[in-house]
């Protein structure tokens, strides 16, 4: 016990004065994913809130024929300016990007409206342009909103009520909560708890086995009168340090970050308080071990430094394969996943942001075969680490 | 007192060593000379335990190094060939990391570590961090790292490699005060006038078997030649020959 010790500390140390593992460890990890979350957390609100708001501009081609509806768009905010001259003009406009939509009211608007007759417009989008289809979408609203307001005076002209069109109306009950839907988004937050964890202990596997084999400081190592499994023990247990430390600084930095996100605006209360650190903390736990444990088996088997950091760059994309296929399939959290590291992490996540009481079995299953998963790595580590080959 | 019988080793298809026997007694030098790639570093590797033989035995103060590695290694202070340091850390601490290793308790481990960086003169850059160790510099703190827990047996893989000569001396007097103090080293080496000038008994080893040992003079008598080195072509061409 004493050796694990000595050689944990000694670990510790060194790494501790390496500023590659300090970078990676305490700063890169932890703040990577709070940083991008805020990035497209603050683009997406203003974006949705500029569409409300700013004066769009609509090229309409004859606008004159229909003094109404010009009058109606600007009413909503919508600027008619002058369109390209002709139909060809203005189809080719769309189609090569220049102007995203283009309503064309052709000359018999006006007597057609008079008639009763369906009074055509044309509306002009490229809907394979998904940046365009916003201002289309727009335009296409409120020519409706139009349509349905004539219908209505027409409608009370002839002494009929208009709720004679509405045979059913719905109401929409919507009893999500702003946590529940501010769990849509810090959703994909788990993933980057995963990632900050294992970046922690990413240089510490890498130089334990292949850098410690490179440096030829693991032979005379192997020399001493101490057994390989505590030797590995004490690097895995210093990799398990700089892990939860990366997890819990990255957890506190979202934390942090989440203060300056204006989540609110988009009816969104996040569920992300300090006792959610404390238990997402303890639910992630577990999941050091195993990425301690199989950073250090995948870089065992590499022969160099360099080697080793292409290969634990893929383990570092690994845990969000589960992740993704569940939200892909879309299925409901289930008693199986709880066997599956990295998915039972999130789906747990899931429901603490959430604030939704904890499935206690669910829980414990999570976190003894997470745990158990983790030992049996380190065991296999702790073998392949007895193996001559070792030394390269 | 290490006690080599018949080693053999083998990595795929080449043979590295094909029956090596040699015994290196407590209180003398024994130098394991050989041409590059002869087994010198395979022999030397089964010794301090990180390689297992195919065949044969070796042991270490009685100790067999294959069924009680750990206490045969308990026995040994082993230097291997182009031994790396912590670059992180001092060189105080890259020897009292492996002081600690070697079960040196506590109350004791300042003391070793000063008695040890005095003895090899490590004193001036002893607070410094290895990184920017001289080949010398790095030696010097390996040896005193494989020291620093008085073994009674120390093992010494081409310790000369990239030494000035003023360390080479100092290595070269740490080596026979050892000796005096009536220890066992064993160090393997392809310069032929080194292990001349210092070994009591020489093992010659070429192609993975022990050309001849003994004594520089009854190698000399034995192969016919005055001069060591001839003498030491002889040998390596008589195994090639057999």
């Amino acid at each position: 016990m004493r050796t694990v010790l000595t050689v944990f500390s000694k670990e510790v140390v060194d790494n501790f004065r390496d500023r590659r593992t300090l970078v990676t460890a305490l700063l890169m990890g932890p703040l990577l994913g709070p940083m991008l979350f805020a990035f497209v957390i603050n683009l997406s609100i203003e974006r949705s809130l500029s569409d409300a708001d700013s004066t769009m501009q609509l090229p309409v081609i004859g606008a004159e024929h229909a003094p109404n509806l010009t009058r109606f768009l600007q009413s909503r905010s919508i600027e008619v300016i002058d369109g390209p001259i002709g139909r060809a003009a203005a189809l080719d406009a769309v189609k090569k990007g220049e102007l995203d939509v283009v309503v064309l009211i052709p000359a018999e608007f006006g007597e057609q409206l008079r008639e009763g007759s369906p009074a055509r417009v044309e509306l002009i989008s490229d809907q394979a342009n998904t940046e365009a289809d916003r201002d289309a979408r727009r335009a296409r609203n409120a020519i409706r909103a139009y349509n349905q307001q004539l219908a209505v005076l027409r409608l009370v002209g002839r002494g009929v009520s208009p709720t004679v069109v509405q045979a059913v109306t719905i109401d929409e009950v919507d009893v999500s909560t702003p946590s529940g839907r501010a769990a849509i988004l810090l959703g994909m937050m788990s993933y980057f708890f995963i990632f900050a964890l294992l970046m922690g202990g990413m240089y510490l596997a890498i130089d334990s086995t292949a850098g410690d084999r490179e440096r030829g400081s693991l032979e005379p190592l192997l020399s001493l009168p101490v057994t390989r499994d505590q030797l590995m023990l004490g690097k895995i247990a210093a990799a398990c340090l700089f892990m939860a430390m990366s997890l819990m600084l990255s957890l506190w930095s979202f934390f942090f970050a989440l203060k300056f996100m204006p989540l609110e605006q988009l009816g969104m209360t996040p569920n992300f308080g300090p006792a959610v650190v404390i238990g997402a903390f303890f639910v992630l736990a577990p999941f050091i071990l195993v990425g301690a444990s199989v950073m250090t088996l995948v870089a065992s088997f590499t022969k160099s430094y360099k080697e080793a950091q292409t290969w634990l760059s893929v383990v570092l994309i690994a845990p969000t394969m589960p992740i993704l296929i569940v939200s892909i399939l879309n299925v409901r959290s289930q008693l199986e996943f709880m066997f599956v590291p990295s998915l039972s992490q999130h789906l747990i996540l899931l429901d603490l942001i959430k604030n939704e009481p904890l499935n206690l079995l669910h829980v414990a299953i999570s976190i003894t075969s997470t745990l158990a998963i983790g030992a049996l790595l380190t065991w296999i580590c702790a073998r392949l680490y007895r193996r001559e080959g070792l030394l390269g | 007192m290490i006690v080599v019988k018949d080693i053999h080793k083998s990595f795929g298809p080449v043979r590295a060593l094909r029956g090596v026997s040699f015994d290196a007694p407590d209180g003398r030098i024994t130098g394991l000379l050989g041409p590059n790639g002869a087994g010198k570093s395979t022999t030397l590797r089964v010794l301090y335990t990180v390689l297992k033989p195919d065949q044969g035995s070796a042991t270490i103060d009685g100790v067999d190094v294959v069924s009680d590695g750990l206490l045969a290694r308990r026995k040994i202070g082993a230097l291997p060939h182009g031994a790396g340091l912590y670059p992180h850390l001092t060189a105080r601490e890259n020897i009292a990391y492996y002081a600690a290793l070697c079960g040196v308790e506590k109350v004791a481990l300042d003391d070793k570590v000063e008695n040890i960086i005095a003895l090899l003169e490590i004193g001036d850059f002893a607070d410094r961090r290895s990184k920017g160790f001289s080949q010398g510099q790095r030696t010097k703190v390996s040896l005193a790292r494989a020291l620093v827990h008085d073994p009674q047996n120390v093992i010494l893989d081409e310790p000369t490699n990239g030494l000035d000569v003023m360390a080479m001396r100092s290595l070269r007097n740490l080596i026979l005060k050892l000796k005096d103090d009536g220890r066992c080293v064993l160090f393997s080496s392809h310069v032929m006038q080194e292990v001349a000038a210092l070994c009591d008994d020489i093992c010659i080893i070429a192609n993975g078997k022990v050309a001849i040992d003994g004594s520089a003079d009854g190698i000399r008598e034995r192969t016919g030649c005055d001069d060591l080195e001839d003498a030491f072509v002889a040998a390596i061409q008589m195994v090639g020959a057999g």
